[in-house]
Formats: C-alpha cells, structure tokens, sequence
C-alpha cells in the first residue's frame, strides 16, 4: 500500500466511524484497522530521510540510482 | 571609351557575361533583409531548399543551401510572411536573379506560432489536451521523478523546493537535454525510461527507490528557441503517454508550451511545480492527527451511542425479567403445593411398582435359570450360542455357568437331542 493509498483508507474509516448506523462490532473492527494504518502511516512520516539520486541506464533495461 | 563586349569582335561568352552580372550584384547589394510571402517551397533531395519570395508586384527566386538549412529551425512555409537575410547574386546556369538566404525570421510571431498552432491543433483533434484526462496529483508521494537537465537551476529550485517542504520525499531526476537539436530525443528517452520503471520492467543494480508517483518535467527561462523541445509532438505526446500524474514547468510565467498543455498540471515556474508535487510535512503530519481524532471521536460516539442502546435494552430487560420472575415463583409455587399433597401417594404408587418390577425381572434374569443348574454356550463376540448350526467342530466358545466360565471346544456336532425327549 503506498502512502496515498494509507491515508485514502484513513480517511474512509474516518469517514465510516462518524456514522451512528454502523454496527459496533464492525466499528471496533474498522478502528482496529485505522490504528494499524495510523502506525503505517507515522511510520512513513517519521523516516525524514530522501534521497536526491539520479536515474541511470546501466544498459538496456538495467537501472541503477545513483547520487 | 571601350569596354568588354563593345565591338562584334570583341564579345563575350554568355558564362563571362552572367559571372560579371553576378560579380557586379554582389558588390551592388551587401547582405540584407528582405520583407516578403514565401510561395512555391520545396526541399530538393540534395538537401537545398528552393522557394520564391514575392510580394503583391513582384518576386525573386530564393535559396537556402544546405549548410545553411540546419541553422533555420523551421521550414519556410508557403504563405508565410517572412524577413529574410540574403546576398543577392545570378545563377550563371539559368541567367536568372536569386536571393541566397542564410536566416530566416517569420514576420511577428508567424513561423512559431504556425507550427504551435498546428501542433496544438493535431493533439487536440485528438483529444490529449481534452480538460477531462486532467488527472488529479498525490497529495503525497513518496517520490517524484524530475526530467530537466541535471546541471541546470530548475533542478536546484525543484531539490531545494521539495526539501524544504519535506525532507522525506525522494527525487529522482532522469536527466535530459532541454535545448538543442537533441533535446526531444533526449525528453523522450528520459520519458521512456520513467515508463519502463512504472511498469515494473527494468532490472536494478543496486536498491532502487520506490516508484515515482508523480513527475515534473520543465526546465528553467531561456529564449523562444532554447524552449523550443517542449513544443515538440512527439515529446507532449510521451508527456501525455505518462502512467503517473505529469505537472510541466517550462520557461517563465508567461511562456506556454505544448507540454504544459498535455501535462496534468501546469506550473508557472519549476519552484510553483515542486510546491504542487509535495505537501508540507507538518501539513501532512496535521491531516494524519487530524484523522486519528475523527476516527477517535467517532468510535467513542458510536461507543455511546452502543452504551445508551445498552442501557435503554438493559432496563426494558429487568423489567420484563421481573414479570417472568414473578410468574415462574407464582408457578413453582402452584406446583410445589401439588407436589406437597401428591408425594405421600407417590411415594407408596412407587414402592409398590419397584416391588413388582424386580420381581418381573428377576424372574426374566439369565441368572435366574443358571441358579436353576443351566448353563449358557457363548461366542467370541458374547453372543448366545442357541442352535446347532451356530457350532462348528474346532471353534472355541464359552459356557456360562452359576459360579464362573468355561472355554470349551466343540467337538462335533449331532441333529438329534435325545436329551429333549420327554418320552424316555
């Protein structure tokens, strides 16, 4: 799942949760679910690492990055 | 006064005639500028390019050689108005003027704008410039692929953009040339190498990045010409081609190019379009928090929401478990009281039916007829041995008696039973 992807679920669950009609035993569950991509999603936040790198074509179709 | 050619005597041949026209035109006229229509143009095989320049009263032959076409960017299209830059001379060979042109200038935005417009028109026949192919940006890729060149200031202003904004995006550039006569190539190769990596195709040689999820393809100002590849067809039709969203960032404010018009997004400047690629961390980090305070918030309301059903059911329950509790003490009461008066006769009724029932019994036991001096023959699996073809000779069997077992043998087995006999 990339990022986009976590926080499109997140927000579906969010958006799930705010609603009255849901049964509980399916809300407990969906939160369950929402704290798992909660952690995906910090987890993604935290790492304040990118790399600036080049693309190289090494030969045809073998690609390397470089810095 | 004599001069060449001024006696019958004395003439000249027609090639001295035309090389001295010629010698005396082109030291008449120094290159220049000429304003007029292009009419009647065509690239010869050897590579010249032949056309006639007129205007409303007159013409002249014009040629661009080859060695000179490669510095003229765009063919001389027919009803083009143009400015020229010529010497004037006579081709010996046909006796005839021409103009030699070196340089080619449409009149106003002309030939540019031609070739933009047609361009344009073709894609959009097309529908790639169509509003709804738009397709929307991440709001937060991981990494952004960047095609620019790798030496110039729209890389540092898209790096330094990103960067600041969040130190956690990866940027990949896929360097290319952005001007010159390789330049659409070059855009295109990149393009195909970014498609090759989305589509999972390429083999890496080392760790490979997560896959860009955005692209921004641009470069930094420059003239109408250093631009030029980005209003190439075949560069804004792989631009259009992209698999991931295309944000196109080319030149100043004011220059729109071909590839902004096909990309997703187009940026003003390479620093608007690296804003556009990347959210701010914190911004990012807020919406997260934010959702996790919705997603909170709505379970502990549906939890309330639970605890008041809860409630409401608990109370229509102990209500209704009081009535039942009364009506079952009301009948365990009803039924004790029977039970009060019953037992007495019950309890003789019972001794009685134990005594007659054991006597039954008993008279019915097995035991009984083995007290009597019976015994009893029994098979391997207990099964009563009643007759004769149950016996076979050399099977074993059991005989059940008063006080314990017997294993026995058969030993043959005979149809008559003189021991039944009551006659003897």
């Amino acid at each position: 799942m990339t990022f986009e992807q976590t926080l499109a679920r997140l927000e579906q669950i969010a958006a799930a949760l705010d609603r009255d009609d849901l049964p509980l035993e399916e809300a407990l569950k969906l939160f369950e679910e929402g704290i798992a991509r909660l952690r995906e999603a910090s987890a993604a936040l935290a790492d304040a690492d990118g790399k600036v790198r080049t693309l190289v074509e090494q030969a045809e179709g073998v690609f390397e990055v470089k810095e | 006064m004599t001069h060449a050619g001024a006696t019958s005597a004395e003439a000249l041949s027609v090639h001295a005639l035309t090389t001295a026209a010629k010698d005396v035109l082109e030291g008449a006229f120094p290159k220049l500028w000429v304003r007029g229509e292009v009419s009647g143009y065509k690239q010869y095989p050897s590579g010249h390019w032949y056309f006639t320049l007129k205007d409303a009263d007159a013409q002249i032959p014009a040629v661009v050689w080859k060695g000179a076409t490669f510095k003229i960017r765009e063919r001389p299209e027919d009803g083009l108005q143009v400015r020229a830059l010529g010497q004037l001379t006579v081709w010996p060979a046909s006796g005839k003027m021409q103009f030699v042109v070196t340089a080619i200038e449409a009149d106003g935005e002309g030939l540019w704008q031609k070739r933009f417009d047609e361009t344009k028109a073709r894609l959009e026949k097309e529908g790639l410039l169509d509003p709804s192919r738009k397709r929307a940006l991440p709001r937060f890729p991981r990494t952004v692929a960047v095609v620019t060149s790798a030496e110039g200031a729209a890389l540092r202003d898209i790096v330094a953009v990103i960067r600041r904004r969040n130190a956690g995006v990866h940027i990949v550039v896929i360097p290319a040339a952005v001007q010159g006569e390789a330049a659409p190539a070059s855009l295109i190769a990149a393009l195909d190498r970014l498609a090759r990596w989305v589509a999972g195709g390429a083999q890496w040689r080392g760790p490979a990045l997560p896959t860009p999820e955005v692209l921004i393809i641009g470069r930094g100002g420059g003239s109408r010409e250093d631009l030029w590849a980005f209003n190439d067809e075949q560069v804004a039709r792989a631009i259009a081609a992209c698999a991931i969203p295309t944000i196109s960032a080319v030149g100043h404010e004011t220059d729109v190019s071909i590839a902004d018009l096909v990309a997703d997004l187009r940026a003003a400047t390479p620093s608007v379009a690296a804003e556009h690629a990347v959210a701010v961390l914190a911004e990012v980090r807020q919406q997260v928090a934010q959702l996790a305070g919705v997603m909170a918030d709505g379970l502990q309301d549906r939890i309330d929401v639970a605890r008041r059903d809860v409630d409401r059911h608990a109370d229509a329950l102990s209500r209704r478990s009081q009535l039942v509790v009364e009506r079952r003490r009301a009948r365990a009461a009803r039924v004790a009281d029977r039970l009060v008066r019953a037992v007495p006769r019950a309890v003789e009724v019972r001794k009685a039916l134990v005594a007659t029932a054991s006597a039954k019994l008993s008279a019915r036991s097995p035991l009984a007829v083995l007290e009597r001096g019976f015994s009893v023959a029994r098979g391997a699996k207990g099964e009563t041995l009643g007759r004769r073809d149950a016996f076979t000779p050399g099977t074993s069997f059991e005989l059940a008696l008063r006080d314990g077992r017997v294993r026995a043998k058969t030993e043959s087995v005979h149809a008559d039973a003189p021991h039944l006999r009551t006659d003897a």
